[in-house]
């Protein structure tokens, strides 16, 4: 079967400055997988790199067999990628409702509808906020609503930059569990980028690592975590 | 007190243009971040489009749609074919582009119309029922005029997929286009909807003023002091600011300042609020927990 993703020998780069070197990985369809690595490792640039977002980019990136590298952003994300970035992304100054309105800007006035209900099953807490300015939420709920909104355009593929960063474990286990359920029950194929190395090992099928640019492992959550570099590099044993 | 009440309400009068054209001046800048100098050269250019329809034997109203059209697509194409070119160009160049434009406009309205000043027609009827003594019907009909536009500007940006999609794109452009909004294109929609407010404020003024290549000069200074006034990122405010800044005028013409310093009041309010409230009277900040 076709992979959802397929990166082959990609090289990207922000100007002059290498950042990927022949990254070549997968992401087969329904599947969730994790890109691991250190800070600077290019995980970030990844992400940036499959939708182009301001990075130059050299190779194939292929959503579904088919070739996207070199397209436009906006059209990437007509093909059914759903992209959470770095830094969430929010509309800030934008209402809760107008944020999931626009996640489903591709979709009928109907279909959006429905979906809000079904992004509320998963995230109660932007029932209660919808008409609050994006920006007024707190770091968890903001994520939330970052999730939300990606999942309003009924993705193939959802791409993840960092769920995790900067909130409480209690938070992060809340969303890591919603993950899992859209992954399990919709077969929505994801593509998560973490720091936090542990945690994504319990969630994924299959992990990527990458140092400075360069896939250095890949395989089950288990392989990778009875590799005895990679305890010592990321999981601190 | 009956001189006071005239001077005030022919202010608002004056103020609607201000009005139309500070919210033209917000959206650029809202999408942009740049400010357009060549508005008021647009504006002036798209009333004589419509002098030339209405000279040609078009009805007038059907030549000021005819003209708001016009201006719309002019507002595209401009953004498309020039404007884009300098998005990520330094401030310098591009502030170079908009005054280069406003040079070109000018000339262009001075090679096809000259420079003879011409008498440009009000749809209002000078003896109809809504004329008061304070107001001259054509006054009451350009403040009825701009009331609408604005409310269909709100209710499109409030209400509306498209309107949406177009604040989006203004407050971040890299989310929106991760949502499939073709930014791009409603950055070219923005400059559209502006020349259209340039336009409905060229074609209400034209009557007052008179139309001639230079007519928007002292307009398009208020409509900047209107906008930083109501606060240059608050599309609410600068509305606000327009009117603001007619009523302000006409009183400080009328019994402080004279006439002759009237338009020196415009660059005293842009100094002003630079220096002593730069976000506007009603300039919102955007708060943001992270």
């Amino acid at each position: 079967m076709t992979p959802i993703l397929e990166l082959r020998e990609v090289d990207a780069a922000y100007g002059t400055t290498a950042v990927l070197r022949g990254v070549t990985l997968e992401v087969a369809d329904g599947s969730m997988v994790a890109l691991l690595g250190a800070n600077g490792a290019g995980k970030t640039t990844t992400l940036r790199a499959i939708c182009n977002m301001g990075v130059r980019v050299h190779g194939e990136i292929r959503l579904a067999g088919q070739r996207i590298d070199g397209r436009a952003t906006e059209l990437i994300a007509r093909q059914g990628v759903g992209h959470v970035p770095d830094g969430r992304g929010t509309f800030a100054s934008l209402s809760v409702e107008e944020n999931l309105r626009l996640g489903g800007y591709l979709r009928s006035d109907r279909a959006v509808s429905g979906d809000m209900q079904r992004a509320f099953g998963y995230f109660p807490v932007l029932r209660k906020r919808l008409h609050q300015q994006a920006g007024t939420l707190s770091g968890g709920e903001q994520q939330m609503l970052a999730i939300a909104r990606a999942l309003m355009s009924r993705p193939r593929l959802l791409l993840l930059d960092e769920p995790s960063f900067g909130l409480a474990p209690i938070v992060v286990q809340e969303i890591f569990r919603i993950l899992k359920v859209i992954n399990q029950e919709e077969r929505m194929s994801i593509l998560l980028v973490e720091q936090n190395a542990r945690l994504a090992l319990d969630l994924v099928g299959q992990v990527f690592l990458l140092e400075t640019g360069r896939v250095v492992a890949s395989g089950s959550p288990q392989q990778i975590a009875d590799d005895e570099a990679v305890r010592r590099a990321y999981l601190g044993q | 007190m009956q001189a006071l009440l005239h001077q005030i309400l022919s202010g608002l009068a004056n103020g609607a243009i201000y009005a139309s054209v500070a919210l033209a001046l917000v959206m650029i800048f809202k999408a942009t971040h740049q400010v357009n100098f060549a508005q008021g050269e647009l504006a002036m250019f798209s009333t004589y489009v419509a002098l030339t329809l209405i000279e040609a034997g078009v009805p007038y109203w059907a030549a000021f749609v005819l003209t708001l059209g016009f201006s719309f697509v002019a507002g595209v194409a401009i953004e498309r074919l020039i404007l884009r070119r300098f998005r990520h160009a330094s401030v310098l160049s591009a502030v170079i582009a908009f005054i280069g434009l406003l040079v070109v406009f000018n000339g262009l309205a001075g090679w096809f119309f000259t420079y003879t000043i011409k008498v440009f027609p009000s749809p209002f009827d000078p003896h109809a029922w809504y004329g008061t003594t304070y107001l001259s019907p054509h006054e009451v009909g350009m403040i009825a005029v701009t009331l609408v536009v604005l409310a269909i500007v709100f209710v499109f940006f409030r209400f509306t997929r498209l309107g949406l999609a177009m604040r989006a794109s203004a407050e971040n452009p890299q989310s929106s286009r991760l949502v499939g909004i073709r930014v791009g294109w409603m950055l070219a929609l923005g400059w559209g909807l502006a020349s259209v407010l340039g336009a409905v404020a060229g074609m209400m003024a034209a009557p007052i003023v008179f139309l001639e290549p230079n007519m928007m000069a002292g307009v398009i200074l208020y409509g900047f002091a209107a906008a930083l006034l109501g606060g240059i990122d608050n599309p609410w405010g600068a509305p606000i600011g327009g009117f603001i800044l007619g009523v302000l005028e006409n009183l400080a013409g009328a019994y402080v300042v004279g006439t002759h310093l009237k338009l020196a009041l415009a660059l005293f309010v842009i100094v002003a609020v630079l220096v002593f409230k730069p976000s506007g009277l009603f300039g919102r900040t955007v708060v943001v927990r992270v």
